[in-house]
């Protein structure tokens, strides 16, 4: 269990460390320079920048730089805006991210597995089918049309909720619903379809032969046990809605660190890209980590080793999604 | 202790055995395709999701080719028409036809999908299966390369790679495919280290098979039904991919068009009433990711063994 945790741990840094250098790497070989574009500058501006951002030093030299500089948390200048540090972007605008994504997060969580047992219980009855249609739509609407769509419904036509912005409840309710309809979707499948092997099993026959009410049998046994393969992909719903900040923060126009990481892609920001880059990987691998450990912690009958030699293609119902 | 039974001979009659007759196929043989195929026809969404996908690939095959517009063709004169007779989807902001725009978009698209599908299966199969073979060191070392590559969050790469490549279609499928294959080699080594121990193989493997001989004759053809389960619903998450990156402008550049970028064309329009510019790539988008969904859910319950009667 220890040697376990503390392989995944290494296996962890090991994994941040090649995003790191991958980054670094791919950011220092785009085609151009950063700073090409500003014809009017002086020969001695140029090289003071070039000097400040360290560009004049060898690739190797650079890298060792950075890492440095990284141990210490400072992720450097920004390369476009002159007063912004990386670390102040992520400082400012993270917090923002971090309040929608929650909130969405643990809505996607809640509907999600209610959605899921509501189906199962129902099984092949119009809660199950309604269930089942609004997962199927889940899956097939991108979060980007959904969030367009939300707009011209509930603020162009209905005028509920302003259309973008940020600062009140009211501007987080629809893009925590364009962000969590996906992992809603995701999780009600694969809860439903565990609730009902679940339910299939002979202790659950045992729980109502001893006279258990049905509340109690789904509560304590049921659900209990069906929970289990949700956790699993925590992680996935977990990236799939860091990734879909980026999408929807746009459009809503919400000041948080996905809009700002596009914002930086379109502006050639380099070191904003690289720094985001490996601050969202930091978080997203620190964040598998835990769910694995955490589906150790809840379920000890797991086995740790060849874990997917083991379960048969089939086993699982959900599709790992590639959003991750 | 007498028997009044007398038994003799003739009691016995020999019973016409025509070895012929018992050798006869009464009903036609299911061969295991066939039987998928059966039982995938049963299942009246997932033909539904069959029948969209051809659809789509029908139209965005012929309907440019018979339009009498081409996707670029600017025309100010016809900006921001509502859809009509001769522009059945109306115009965009540039006077662009968005009925051809529509299907020159699916070509991209479908393209983008079916390409870096295609790709991935290649060099996972190529890698999980010799990752697979080997097992031991070998596929210890290949598997925790994996592993680390697969542990990168997907989008981030693709982001960047397209950062690094610039916008375009070549750079997008590669960007696809970068992160795209691992999920094929993972899947595609666990049914191998399953099936290499069953004796057909070794058998092959006794009259000299080689190691791709076995690969390609027998372990990959059997492995066909989780591949197969993978690749239908890799396609609709290519495609996905490539509409939020295009959407963002990080995907296909102007005139090119496909339905992310189509969709982002047209959010403008939204707040000044041109929603119907956005509805026809929302709605195409979202029937192409549907009928892949249900296809690939289909096929999975169909090659399901536990649900084989």
């Amino acid at each position: 269990m220890l040697r376990y945790m503390i392989k995944r741990v290494i296996m962890g840094g090991v994994t941040i460390w090649v995003i790191i250098t991958i980054t670094f790497l791919i950011m220092h070989n785009i085609p151009g320079n950063p700073f090409a574009k500003e014809g009017k500058m002086t020969e001695a501006v140029y090289h003071n920048l070039m000097s400040y951002y360290n560009l004049d030093k060898p690739l190797g030299e650079q890298y060792v730089i950075y890492l440095k500089n990284l141990a210490k948390f400072d992720l450097g200048p920004s390369t476009k805006s002159k007063t912004r540090t990386v670390n102040d972007y992520i400082a400012d605008n993270f917090p923002v991210s971090a309040k929608l994504g929650v909130t969405a997060f643990s809505f996607a969580l809640v509907v999600g597995i209610l959605l899921g047992i509501i189906a199962a219980l129902k099984r092949n009855r119009w809660p199950d089918y309604i269930c089942m249609i609004m997962a199927i739509i889940g899956v097939s609407v991108p979060n980007f049309i959904l969030a367009t769509l939300l707009i011209e419904i509930f603020s162009l036509r209905l005028g509920l909720v302003p259309t973008s912005g940020w600062g009140t409840v009211s501007h987080m309710i629809l893009p925590a619903i364009a962000m969590s309809m996906m992992p809603i979707a995701h999780i009600a499948r694969m809860m439903r379809s565990s609730m009902i092997e679940v339910l299939g099993q002979d202790y659950i026959r045992t729980a109502k032969a001893k006279g258990l009410s049905e509340g109690k049998i789904i509560r304590r046994h049921a659900v209990r046990n069906a929970i289990m393969p949700v956790v699993t992909i925590v992680g996935t719903t977990f990236a799939n809605i860091v990734v879909g900040s980026f999408v929807v923060e746009n459009i809503f126009r919400v000041p948080g660190l996905g809009k700002y990481f596009v914002q930086s892609i379109t502006n050639r920001d380099y070191s904003v890209i690289l720094g985001t880059t490996i601050f969202y990987s930091i978080i997203l691998i620190v964040a598998y980590i835990i769910v694995d450990l955490l589906y150790i912690l809840i379920d000890p009958r797991i086995q740790l080793t060849n874990s997917d030699k083991k379960t048969s293609f089939f086993k699982k119902k959900t599709v790992e999604s590639k959003w991750g | 202790m007498k028997t009044e039974f007398e038994i003799t001979p003739d009691l016995f009659e020999k019973v016409d055995v025509n070895l012929k007759d018992a050798e006869t196929i009464n009903r036609p043989s299911l061969t295991y395709w066939k039987d998928v195929w059966r039982r995938l026809r049963e299942n009246k969404l997932a033909m539904l999701g069959f029948g969209i996908i051809v659809m789509l690939i029908l139209l965005a095959i012929f309907a440019p080719i018979v339009s009498p517009y081409t996707y670029d063709a600017q025309s100010l004169k016809e900006r921001n028409l509502q859809p009509n007779n001769t522009h059945w989807f109306g115009t965009d902001s540039l006077g662009r036809d968005l009925w051809t725009r529509a299907w020159y978009g699916a070509r991209i698209s479908l393209l983008v999908g079916f390409l870096a599908t295609g790709i991935e299966f290649v060099i996972g199969a190529v890698y999980g299966g010799i990752s697979g073979s080997f097992g031991g060191k070998v596929d210890n070392i290949m598997m925790r390369i994996a592993e680390v590559f697969y542990s990168i969050p997907y989008m981030l790469i693709v982001i960047l790679m397209m950062v690094l490549l610039g916008a375009g279609l070549m750079p997008m499928i590669i960007a696809l495919v970068i992160t795209g294959w691992i999920g094929m080699a993972r899947l595609v080594r666990g049914q191998v280290l399953q099936l290499k121990e069953n004796d057909y193989v070794k058998a092959s493997e006794a009259l000299g098979g080689g190691m791709l001989w076995r690969l390609r004759k027998h372990l990959i053809p059997n492995t066909m039904g989780p591949i197969l389960v993978n690749l239908t619903l890799s396609v609709p998450s290519a495609i996905f991919a490539e509409a939020t990156l295009s959407f963002l402008g990080l995907g296909i550049s102007a005139p090119m068009a496909s339905w992310g970028s189509m969709a982002n064309d047209a959010l403008s329009g939204l707040f000044t009433g041109d929603g119907y510019q956005l509805f026809f790539p929302a709605f195409f988008i979202s029937l192409t990711m549907f009928g892949f969904n249900v296809l690939g859910d289909g096929l999975r319950d169909a090659l399901d063994p536990q649900l084989r009667r």
